[in-house]
Protein backbone atom coordinates (compact mmCIF):
# COMPACT_ATOMS: atom_id res chain seq x y z
CA UNK A 1 0.00 0.00 0.00
CA UNK A 2 3.00 2.34 0.21
CA UNK A 3 2.44 3.20 -3.45
CA UNK A 4 -0.86 4.82 -2.58
CA UNK A 5 0.75 6.81 0.18
CA UNK A 6 3.37 8.15 -2.18
CA UNK A 7 0.75 9.26 -4.72
CA UNK A 8 -1.35 11.72 -2.76
CA UNK A 9 -4.68 10.26 -1.75
CA UNK A 10 -6.58 13.55 -1.64
CA UNK A 11 -7.65 15.03 -4.96
CA UNK A 12 -5.85 18.27 -5.70
CA UNK A 13 -7.99 21.27 -6.72
CA UNK A 14 -6.15 21.56 -10.05
CA UNK A 15 -6.99 17.94 -10.92
CA UNK A 16 -10.65 18.49 -10.05
CA UNK A 17 -10.83 21.70 -12.12
CA UNK A 18 -9.04 20.04 -15.05
CA UNK A 19 -11.41 17.08 -15.15
CA UNK A 20 -14.45 19.35 -14.83
CA UNK A 21 -13.21 21.49 -17.73
CA UNK A 22 -12.60 18.46 -19.97
CA UNK A 23 -16.04 17.03 -19.14
CA UNK A 24 -17.84 20.34 -19.71
CA UNK A 25 -16.09 21.00 -23.05
CA UNK A 26 -16.83 17.47 -24.29
CA UNK A 27 -20.51 17.82 -23.27
CA UNK A 28 -20.79 21.11 -25.18
CA UNK A 29 -19.11 19.63 -28.29
CA UNK A 30 -21.04 16.37 -28.17
CA UNK A 31 -24.52 17.77 -27.61
CA UNK A 32 -24.30 20.85 -29.85
CA UNK A 33 -27.62 22.14 -28.46
CA UNK A 34 -27.27 25.15 -26.18
CA UNK A 35 -30.69 25.41 -24.45
CA UNK A 36 -30.71 26.18 -20.70
CA UNK A 37 -32.31 22.85 -19.78
CA UNK A 38 -29.64 20.83 -21.61
CA UNK A 39 -26.82 22.97 -20.20
CA UNK A 40 -28.09 22.36 -16.64
CA UNK A 41 -28.42 18.63 -17.36
CA UNK A 42 -24.86 18.73 -18.71
CA UNK A 43 -23.53 20.39 -15.58
CA UNK A 44 -25.38 17.84 -13.46
CA UNK A 45 -23.94 14.86 -15.36
CA UNK A 46 -20.43 16.34 -15.29
CA UNK A 47 -20.61 16.69 -11.50
CA UNK A 48 -22.09 13.18 -11.20
CA UNK A 49 -19.24 11.79 -13.34
CA UNK A 50 -16.70 13.56 -11.16
CA UNK A 51 -18.21 12.09 -8.01
CA UNK A 52 -18.16 8.61 -9.56
CA UNK A 53 -14.55 9.10 -10.74
CA UNK A 54 -13.56 10.13 -7.21
CA UNK A 55 -15.30 7.07 -5.76
CA UNK A 56 -13.46 4.81 -8.24
CA UNK A 57 -10.10 6.21 -7.15
CA UNK A 58 -9.52 8.08 -10.42
CA UNK A 59 -7.54 10.84 -8.74
CA UNK A 60 -5.34 8.37 -6.87
CA UNK A 61 -4.26 6.82 -10.19
CA UNK A 62 -4.22 10.06 -12.19
CA UNK A 63 -1.59 10.36 -14.88
CA UNK A 64 0.68 13.42 -14.92
CA UNK A 65 -0.13 15.85 -17.74
CA UNK A 66 3.46 15.72 -19.04
CA UNK A 67 3.14 11.96 -19.57
CA UNK A 68 -0.24 12.43 -21.24
CA UNK A 69 1.34 14.79 -23.79
CA UNK A 70 3.79 12.02 -24.72
CA UNK A 71 0.90 9.61 -25.46
CA UNK A 72 0.30 10.58 -29.15
CA UNK A 73 3.89 9.60 -30.04
CA UNK A 74 3.32 6.25 -28.30
CA UNK A 75 0.09 5.77 -30.28
CA UNK A 76 1.87 6.44 -33.59
CA UNK A 77 4.45 3.77 -32.81
CA UNK A 78 1.67 1.43 -31.66
CA UNK A 79 -0.20 1.98 -34.94
CA UNK A 80 2.76 0.76 -36.99
CA UNK A 81 3.06 -2.28 -34.69
CA UNK A 82 -0.68 -3.00 -35.06
CA UNK A 83 -0.47 -2.89 -38.87
CA UNK A 84 2.56 -5.20 -38.95
CA UNK A 85 1.16 -7.78 -36.56
CA UNK A 86 -2.35 -7.65 -38.10
CA UNK A 87 -0.94 -8.66 -41.47
CA UNK A 88 0.99 -11.46 -39.75
CA UNK A 89 -2.11 -12.79 -37.94
CA UNK A 90 -4.19 -12.50 -41.15
CA UNK A 91 -1.54 -14.53 -42.98
CA UNK A 92 -1.62 -17.24 -40.28
CA UNK A 93 -5.44 -17.38 -40.27
CA UNK A 94 -5.72 -17.61 -44.05
CA UNK A 95 -2.93 -20.10 -44.76
CA UNK A 96 -4.37 -23.59 -45.38
CA UNK A 97 -1.99 -25.35 -42.98
CA UNK A 98 -2.91 -22.97 -40.09
CA UNK A 99 0.67 -22.56 -38.76
CA UNK A 100 -0.07 -21.66 -35.13
CA UNK A 101 2.41 -22.40 -32.35
CA UNK A 102 0.69 -20.97 -29.25
CA UNK A 103 2.92 -20.17 -26.32
CA UNK A 104 2.67 -18.35 -23.01
CA UNK A 105 5.45 -16.00 -22.01
CA UNK A 106 6.08 -14.42 -18.63
CA UNK A 107 7.45 -10.90 -18.72
CA UNK A 108 8.62 -8.68 -15.90
CA UNK A 109 8.01 -4.98 -15.89
CA UNK A 110 9.81 -2.08 -14.27
CA UNK A 111 6.66 0.09 -14.30
CA UNK A 112 5.89 1.07 -10.71
CA UNK A 113 2.52 2.80 -11.16
CA UNK A 114 -0.80 1.13 -11.92
CA UNK A 115 -1.32 3.44 -14.91
CA UNK A 116 2.03 2.39 -16.39
CA UNK A 117 1.16 -1.29 -16.00
CA UNK A 118 -2.26 -0.78 -17.60
CA UNK A 119 -0.71 1.03 -20.58
CA UNK A 120 1.90 -1.69 -20.99
CA UNK A 121 -0.66 -4.51 -20.78
CA UNK A 122 -3.08 -2.79 -23.14
CA UNK A 123 -0.30 -1.99 -25.63
CA UNK A 124 0.57 -5.69 -25.75
CA UNK A 125 -3.08 -6.73 -26.14
CA UNK A 126 -3.76 -4.13 -28.86
CA UNK A 127 -1.26 -5.63 -31.28
CA UNK A 128 -2.94 -8.75 -32.69
CA UNK A 129 -1.15 -12.02 -31.94
CA UNK A 130 -0.39 -11.20 -28.31
CA UNK A 131 -2.89 -10.98 -25.43
CA UNK A 132 -2.09 -10.14 -21.81
CA UNK A 133 -3.94 -12.77 -19.78
CA UNK A 134 -2.69 -12.08 -16.26
CA UNK A 135 -0.90 -9.38 -14.34
CA UNK A 136 0.33 -9.72 -10.79
CA UNK A 137 2.72 -7.37 -9.01
CA UNK A 138 5.39 -6.88 -11.72
CA UNK A 139 4.83 -10.13 -13.64
CA UNK A 140 2.84 -10.22 -16.86
CA UNK A 141 1.52 -13.39 -18.48
CA UNK A 142 1.16 -13.01 -22.25
CA UNK A 143 -0.42 -15.54 -24.60
CA UNK A 144 1.08 -15.49 -28.11
CA UNK A 145 -0.38 -16.97 -31.28
CA UNK A 146 2.98 -17.91 -32.75
CA UNK A 147 6.45 -18.59 -31.40
CA UNK A 148 7.68 -15.72 -33.56
CA UNK A 149 5.50 -13.12 -31.82
CA UNK A 150 6.77 -14.33 -28.45
CA UNK A 151 10.35 -13.86 -29.63
CA UNK A 152 9.48 -10.32 -30.70
CA UNK A 153 8.13 -9.64 -27.19
CA UNK A 154 11.40 -10.88 -25.69
CA UNK A 155 13.18 -8.02 -27.40
CA UNK A 156 11.40 -5.78 -24.83
CA UNK A 157 10.56 -3.06 -27.36
CA UNK A 158 7.09 -2.50 -25.80
CA UNK A 159 8.58 -2.06 -22.33
CA UNK A 160 11.13 0.42 -23.66
CA UNK A 161 8.45 2.44 -25.44
CA UNK A 162 6.19 2.47 -22.38
CA UNK A 163 9.09 3.50 -20.18
CA UNK A 164 9.65 6.48 -22.50
CA UNK A 165 6.30 7.88 -21.27
CA UNK A 166 7.89 8.40 -17.81
CA UNK A 167 4.62 8.04 -15.92
CA UNK A 168 6.17 7.53 -12.50
CA UNK B 1 -10.74 16.31 -58.00
CA UNK B 2 -9.50 16.06 -54.43
CA UNK B 3 -13.01 15.00 -53.43
CA UNK B 4 -12.74 12.01 -55.73
CA UNK B 5 -9.36 11.08 -54.24
CA UNK B 6 -10.75 11.27 -50.68
CA UNK B 7 -13.78 9.23 -51.73
CA UNK B 8 -11.63 6.54 -53.30
CA UNK B 9 -9.27 6.44 -50.33
CA UNK B 10 -12.13 6.18 -47.85
CA UNK B 11 -13.71 3.33 -49.82
CA UNK B 12 -10.39 1.49 -49.94
CA UNK B 13 -10.11 1.87 -46.14
CA UNK B 14 -13.71 0.75 -45.57
CA UNK B 15 -13.29 -2.32 -47.81
CA UNK B 16 -10.00 -3.26 -46.15
CA UNK B 17 -11.71 -2.89 -42.75
CA UNK B 18 -14.55 -5.14 -43.90
CA UNK B 19 -11.97 -7.64 -45.13
CA UNK B 20 -10.28 -7.69 -41.71
CA UNK B 21 -13.65 -8.25 -39.99
CA UNK B 22 -14.18 -11.23 -42.33
CA UNK B 23 -10.66 -12.60 -41.68
CA UNK B 24 -11.24 -12.21 -37.92
CA UNK B 25 -14.49 -14.16 -38.25
CA UNK B 26 -12.79 -16.91 -40.27
CA UNK B 27 -10.01 -17.01 -37.68
CA UNK B 28 -12.47 -17.35 -34.79
CA UNK B 29 -13.93 -20.39 -36.57
CA UNK B 30 -10.68 -22.00 -37.73
CA UNK B 31 -8.31 -21.51 -34.82
CA UNK B 32 -8.21 -24.18 -32.09
CA UNK B 33 -8.86 -23.44 -28.42
CA UNK B 34 -10.16 -20.45 -26.46
CA UNK B 35 -7.01 -18.35 -26.17
CA UNK B 36 -6.00 -18.62 -29.83
CA UNK B 37 -9.52 -17.60 -30.90
CA UNK B 38 -9.10 -14.49 -28.80
CA UNK B 39 -6.31 -13.42 -31.18
CA UNK B 40 -8.69 -13.55 -34.14
CA UNK B 41 -11.15 -11.40 -32.18
CA UNK B 42 -8.40 -8.85 -31.50
CA UNK B 43 -7.91 -8.58 -35.28
CA UNK B 44 -11.45 -7.22 -35.68
CA UNK B 45 -11.11 -5.30 -32.41
CA UNK B 46 -8.15 -3.15 -33.43
CA UNK B 47 -7.21 -3.27 -37.11
CA UNK B 48 -10.78 -3.31 -38.46
CA UNK B 49 -11.83 -0.57 -36.01
CA UNK B 50 -9.01 1.70 -37.12
CA UNK B 51 -9.60 1.10 -40.85
CA UNK B 52 -13.39 1.48 -40.77
CA UNK B 53 -13.32 4.59 -38.57
CA UNK B 54 -10.63 6.24 -40.73
CA UNK B 55 -12.81 5.48 -43.74
CA UNK B 56 -15.92 7.07 -42.19
CA UNK B 57 -13.85 10.04 -40.98
CA UNK B 58 -12.73 10.72 -44.56
CA UNK B 59 -16.38 10.57 -45.63
CA UNK B 60 -17.34 13.05 -42.89
CA UNK B 61 -14.65 15.49 -44.02
CA UNK B 62 -13.09 18.14 -41.80
CA UNK B 63 -15.98 18.68 -39.37
CA UNK B 64 -17.19 18.16 -35.83
CA UNK B 65 -18.54 14.75 -36.88
CA UNK B 66 -14.99 13.65 -37.73
CA UNK B 67 -13.81 14.74 -34.26
CA UNK B 68 -16.61 12.74 -32.64
CA UNK B 69 -15.71 9.71 -34.76
CA UNK B 70 -12.07 10.04 -33.70
CA UNK B 71 -13.18 10.14 -30.05
CA UNK B 72 -15.35 7.03 -30.51
CA UNK B 73 -12.40 5.25 -32.16
CA UNK B 74 -10.09 6.14 -29.27
CA UNK B 75 -12.67 4.95 -26.70
CA UNK B 76 -13.06 1.65 -28.54
CA UNK B 77 -9.29 1.19 -28.74
CA UNK B 78 -8.95 1.91 -25.01
CA UNK B 79 -11.81 -0.33 -23.86
CA UNK B 80 -11.25 -3.18 -26.36
CA UNK B 81 -8.04 -4.56 -24.85
CA UNK B 82 -9.44 -4.07 -21.34
CA UNK B 83 -12.42 -6.26 -22.26
CA UNK B 84 -10.07 -8.84 -23.85
CA UNK B 85 -8.01 -8.89 -20.66
CA UNK B 86 -11.14 -9.32 -18.51
CA UNK B 87 -12.29 -12.23 -20.69
CA UNK B 88 -8.89 -13.95 -20.80
CA UNK B 89 -8.22 -13.42 -17.11
CA UNK B 90 -11.68 -14.76 -16.17
CA UNK B 91 -10.93 -17.90 -18.19
CA UNK B 92 -7.53 -18.25 -16.52
CA UNK B 93 -8.92 -17.70 -13.00
CA UNK B 94 -11.62 -20.32 -13.52
CA UNK B 95 -8.95 -22.87 -14.33
CA UNK B 96 -8.72 -23.04 -18.14
CA UNK B 97 -5.02 -23.72 -18.72
CA UNK B 98 -3.75 -22.55 -22.12
CA UNK B 99 -2.59 -25.45 -24.26
CA UNK B 100 0.66 -23.75 -25.02
CA UNK B 101 4.38 -23.91 -24.59
CA UNK B 102 5.72 -21.90 -21.64
CA UNK B 103 8.53 -19.54 -22.48
CA UNK B 104 10.59 -17.66 -19.89
CA UNK B 105 11.83 -14.10 -19.98
CA UNK B 106 15.42 -14.49 -21.12
CA UNK B 107 16.45 -10.92 -20.40
CA UNK B 108 15.31 -11.03 -16.79
CA UNK B 109 13.04 -8.03 -17.32
CA UNK B 110 15.66 -5.31 -17.50
CA UNK B 111 13.89 -2.75 -19.66
CA UNK B 112 16.55 -0.06 -19.61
Amino acid sequence: MNRHQRQSTAARPLQLAGLLLVLLVSWMLWSGIYKPLLLWLGLFSCLLSMWLAHRMGFFRHAMPLRAMLRLPAHWCWLLSEIIKSSLEVARVVLSPSLPVSPCVIELTTTETTDVGKVILGNSITLSPGTVTIDMHENRLLVHCLTRQSAEQLQELEVQRRTALLKIA
Amino acid sequence: MSELVFDLLSWVLLCLGGGFVLIGGIGALRLPGFYTRLHAASLTDTMATILIFSGIMLQAGFSLAALKLLAIMLFLLLTGPTASYALANAALQSGLRPEAEWVGDKHGGDAS
